[in-house]
């Protein structure tokens, strides 16, 4: 080239300088584990299906639900979402309606009728899962998946153990159950109703099951002892529960009294409303804050005219009278008489003091171990009697729906895994993104959208469902609430705020790369990284 | 509004690129064709302000200009570290004269486009705030009188820094630079003097005058575009944190010119021929200590011996700040009479 009067040397590019090699960290992408990722009982990645459905990619994030947990619809219905209380967006203002969203992902695929494949090549094996409710179905599901024959046998009339014969239908609607429920027998599970088994170990031979998995719930009321006459009318929550969700309920009469404080209590409590009883009262020993009953389950009962007597136990039940006596907590929380009575009116009196196991069909199974009433797995979900798994309410966990989902897909891994004679590794869990790892200055103000509910009025006339679904718009609006903790959203914050142009853009999904021929290492990329999605490292000398 | 508002909420509504924006919505420093003009490898110390606030500018001049830009340089960091002869970063038509005569040079690559007919094609002039406020000022406002049509922009770092951090008309009160030190009575740069150069253009009833920070990218690059809509003068002043010369750590560039705008010292506005038009709110005023602790230039106010005195004179003159520019959220904006 021919240079220009006075000009000795060509125009070079920059580039030939590397500025990298002046670095003493270099940044790293990384991905956290999201607060709700941590906290899901199901182990549903949650922030990932959020991130789909942010840009309306419904049918993704719902399979990436389906992935984890066969139950969208049902989740967003009675979860207790756990997720949410985790949910960073709550330290900012208030957490993202996680639960809504996957409501409205799961209504979306029954009203589309959306399915799941199953992929895998059949292995052959045969798997014997005793009881259809959330945990037995889970883990059909997820070995049907693996390519596993399932075979669920269980003692009742319909599918859904305590989700059909428990939780009434204002809050779970039979159709969005049959639907979930339909869509897991689908995929070729094969169901054996009316069939209790009373011997695991005579069910497994005979049928020839090469493991089995136990999910007999915890079916049985737990009786106390309270003095009672001779006319005094006492029933047990879940025997009162079923027979509503058989539609042949008890008489009751006008005023009821149920005893205990956890969630059966405040459902038969409002189911007792809803046939009729112009008083419904919760006797409960402690107090508010102790209550186990989930807080938002206590509100809407309230909500509907249920009334609580705190710090209170029936001493004796009579014809239309319990004598109730006053309680004081002592300094260790536990509830002591105070000798203090009072008479309550009661037509009937509901115990809902907790549910216990019956595990009289493992009585025959060496090595299997019972403590506390529940039966004794390891962490990969085994009795001690090899193959012969067990999960949900039966075994020592938190006794939810989600929970026993969760036991399922982790059961179901286990079992795969014994059946192929190997141990199921975990993948390694990630640090957490905790609310100091984002730099929550680049979201905007989004307080939540709330759901539509029917109002008061009209809830105590029937079993219809209360809490309504959100539309696409403002499921979409929730779903876009989400901060992303710990994992890149292509926010292009690094790209755009790089001083070296050493971020290299990949496109759409790939996210991006460092280019550390120019990276200085100057860190600004970590500190404007929105989600804690990149960190510092040490650069190797 | 200045900045197009992002019309529902969603993950990171305020980060630079967002993949449920149309393409056409998203910044420019999002675009993986833009044209990074100042391109890798040039020397700028690590997390400088003044690269990263001039590859923004330049970059959405190009885009607003369809690529059809001129860019004359003063002396300074950045024509220092851009330009080591023969090599360069600068990836658009780009010119370098003399410390003190940018505004001029580019008057004069103005007056010769247009002798050619090429109206098309547009001039920036860019400078450090010693180039600016001090050596070029004349120049400056000479060009800024004729009404030439050039887009002037200083990226203020607040002193001279490429030849070692002195003094400028632009260097904040009490802050130390080689020429300021942390002695006597008053320790550092004294109160009271200095200029404001937005002003000083606005009082030329110019077609437009504008700031903006390296925090605020969609700021920036529209006042970039908005600029490029009129002819004849205007200028851009661009607060750029420095981290050799304030001495701060150099991840938290951004994060200092955020502060710099939320404790109401740098206020960020637009004005046309001469009346303010548009202020950024500031969401929740900061306490100016929070923006100066972390800068070493303004250590000696904090430490063992302390000088609450002196960062309370700083409150005063952010607190005048907002008030004069109405910058808190709940303050209605001034209206043209009242405006500075
Ligand atoms: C009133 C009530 C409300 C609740 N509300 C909620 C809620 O809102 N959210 C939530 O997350 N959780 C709730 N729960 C808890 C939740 O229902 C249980 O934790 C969950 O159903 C346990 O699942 P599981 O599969 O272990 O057992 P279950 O659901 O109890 O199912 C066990 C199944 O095993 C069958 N079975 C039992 N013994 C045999 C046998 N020998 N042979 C064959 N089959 C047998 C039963 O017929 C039943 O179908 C509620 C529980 C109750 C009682
Ligand atoms: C007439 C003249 N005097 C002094 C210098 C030396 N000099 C070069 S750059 C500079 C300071 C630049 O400061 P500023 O304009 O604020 O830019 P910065 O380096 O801070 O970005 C000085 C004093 C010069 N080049 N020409
Ligand atoms: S903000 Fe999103 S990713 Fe973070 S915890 Fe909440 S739902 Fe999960
Ligand atoms: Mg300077």
């Amino acid at each position: 080239m021919e240079l220009p009067f006075a000009i000795t040397l060509d125009v070079g590019s920059s580039l030939a300088n590397h500025t990298g090699s002046w670095r003493t960290e270099r940044p790293v992408y990384v991905n956290r584990l999201a607060p709700c990722n941590q906290a899901c009982p199901a182990g549903e990645d949650i922030q990932g299906w959020l991130y789909d459905a942010e840009d309306g990619g419904y049918r993704a994030a719902w399979e990436r639900i389906m992935a984890d947990n066969p139950f969208p619809a049902i989740m967003g219905r009675i979860c207790y979402r756990p997720c949410q209380t985790a949910c960073n967006r709550g330290t900012l203002d208030e957490a993202v309606g996680i639960n809504s969203v996957e409501r409205f992902l799961g209504d979306e695929a029954i009203r589309s009728g959306w399915t799941v494949p199953v992929d895998a090549e059949p292995t052959g094996r045969r798997v014997l899962v005793v009881g259809a409710g959330p945990a037995g179905l889970s883990t059909a599901y997820h070995l049907t998946r693996l390519g596993h024959q399932v075979t669920v046998r269980d003692a009742g009339d319909k599918p859904g153990g305590m989700m059909r014969y428990g939780i009434p239908k204002y809050r779970l609607p039979r159709e969005v159950l049959d639907a979930e429920v339909g869509r897991i027998l689908d995929l070729g599970v094969r169901l054996e109703l009316g069939q209790r088994v009373d011997d695991v170990l005579a069910a497994r031979d005979e049928g020839g099951f090469d493991a089995v998995f136990l999910a007999v719930g915890a079916q049985i009321g737990h009786r106390a002892y309270i003095p009672a006459g001779d006319s005094a009318r006492i029933l047990d929550a879940v025997s009162l529960l079923r027979d509503v969700a058989d539609g042949e309920p008890p008489q009751l009469g006008r005023r009821v009294v149920v005893y205990g404080g956890g969630n059966t209590a405040m459902d038969a409590a409002r189911s007792a409303k809803r046939l009729g009883a112009t008083d419904a009262v919760v006797v409960y020993r402690r107090t508010q804050d102790r209550m186990p009953a989930h807080p938002s389950e206590l509100a809407e009962a309230l909500a509907e005219g249920v009334v609580v007597r705190w710090l209170s136990t029936i001493s004796q039940a009579d014809s239309g009278t319990v004598l109730v006596e006053k309680m004081r907590l002592d300094e260790t929380g536990f509830p002591q008489p105070t000798g203090e009575f009072e008479e309550l009116q009661a037509d009937t009196v509901v115990l809902a003091l907790g549910q216990d196991v019956d595990s009289s069909l493992l009585a025959a199974a060496p090595g299997v171990a019972v403590d506390a009433g529940r039966v004794t797995v390891g962490t990969d979900l085994m009795t001690g009697a090899p193959g012969i798994f067990a999960g949900g309410d039966m075994v020592p966990a938190d006794r939810t729906v989600t929970t026993a989902v969760g036991h399922g897909r982790l059961a179901a891994r286990h079992i795969d895994a014994w059946l192929r004679g190997v141990r199921y590794q975990p993948a390694p869990v990630l640090p957490l993104a905790t609310f100091e790892a984002l730099h929550t200055h680049y979201y905007a103000d989004a307080p939540r959208t709330v759901r539509p509910r029917l109002d008061d009025a009209r809830r105590t006339t029937g079993f219809e469902e209360i809490v309504g679904g959100l539309d696409e718009e403002t499921a979409l609006f929730e779903a876009r609430r989400c901060l992303s903790c710990g994992n890149c959203f292509e926010c292009d914050n690094c790209y755009g705020m790089c001083p070296d142009n050493a971020v290299i853009k990949l496109g759409p999904g790939n996210r991006y790369a460092f280019d550390y021929d120019y990276c200085k290492g100057c860190g600004i990329c970590v500190a404007e990284c929105p989600c804690g999605a990149i960190v510092m490292e040490p650069e190797e000398t | 509004m200045p900045v197009q508002p992002i019309k529902f909420y969603q993950s990171g509504s305020f980060v630079v690129g967002n993949r449920l924006l149309d393409p056409d919505q998203r910044s420019v420093q999002a675009d993986p064709n833009r044209t990074n003009s100042l391109n890798s490898g040039h020397r700028a110390c690590q997390g400088c302000g003044e690269a990263l606030g001039a590859r923004y500018a330049l970059d959405a001049a190009m885009r607003a200009t369809n690529n059809q830009l001129i860019a004359v340089n003063a002396t300074g960091c950045l024509e220092v570290f851009s330009t080591p002869y023969p090599e360069t970063s600068w990836q658009i038509p780009w010119l370098h004269s003399l410390f003190g005569n940018a505004p001029a040079v580019s008057t004069g690559v103005a007056a010769a486009l247009k002798a050619k007919g090429r109206t098309d094609v547009r001039v920036v002039g860019q400078g450090g705030d010693g180039g600016t406020v001090d050596i070029g000022f004349a120049c400056l406002s000479g060009m800024f009188e004729r009404n030439d049509d050039v887009l002037y922009i200083c990226y203020d770092n607040e002193a001279y820094m490429n030849t070692g951090v002195q003094r400028s008309g632009s260097t904040p009160p009490a802050a130390t630079t080689m020429t300021t030190q942390a002695v006597g009575p008053e320790p550092g740069n004294r109160f009271g003097q200095g200029k404001n150069v937005p002003l000083i253009a606005m009082a030329h009833e110019i077609p437009y005058v504008a700031t903006a920070t390296v925090a605020d990218l969609r700021d920036l690059e529209y006042k970039v575009r908005r600029a490029m809509e009129f002819r004849g003068a205007r200028y851009l002043h661009v607060f750029v944190p420095c981290p050799l010369g304030w001495g701060t750590a150099s991840c938290d560039t951004i994060r200092i010119a955020r502060l710099a705008v939320h404790t109401g010292l740098f206020p960020v506005f637009e004005a046309e021929h001469g009346e303010v038009v548009d202020v950024t709110r500031i969401p929740r005023q900061v306490p100016v200590a929070e923006y100066l602790r972390p800068q070493r230039r303004y250590r000696h106010l904090f430490g063992a011996s302390p000088r609450p005195d002196v960062v309370a004179r700083i409150q005063q003159i952010a607190d005048r700040n907002i008030r004069r520019f109405g910058l808190l959220a709940a303050e209605p904006a001034p209206t043209a009479q009242e405006a500075p």
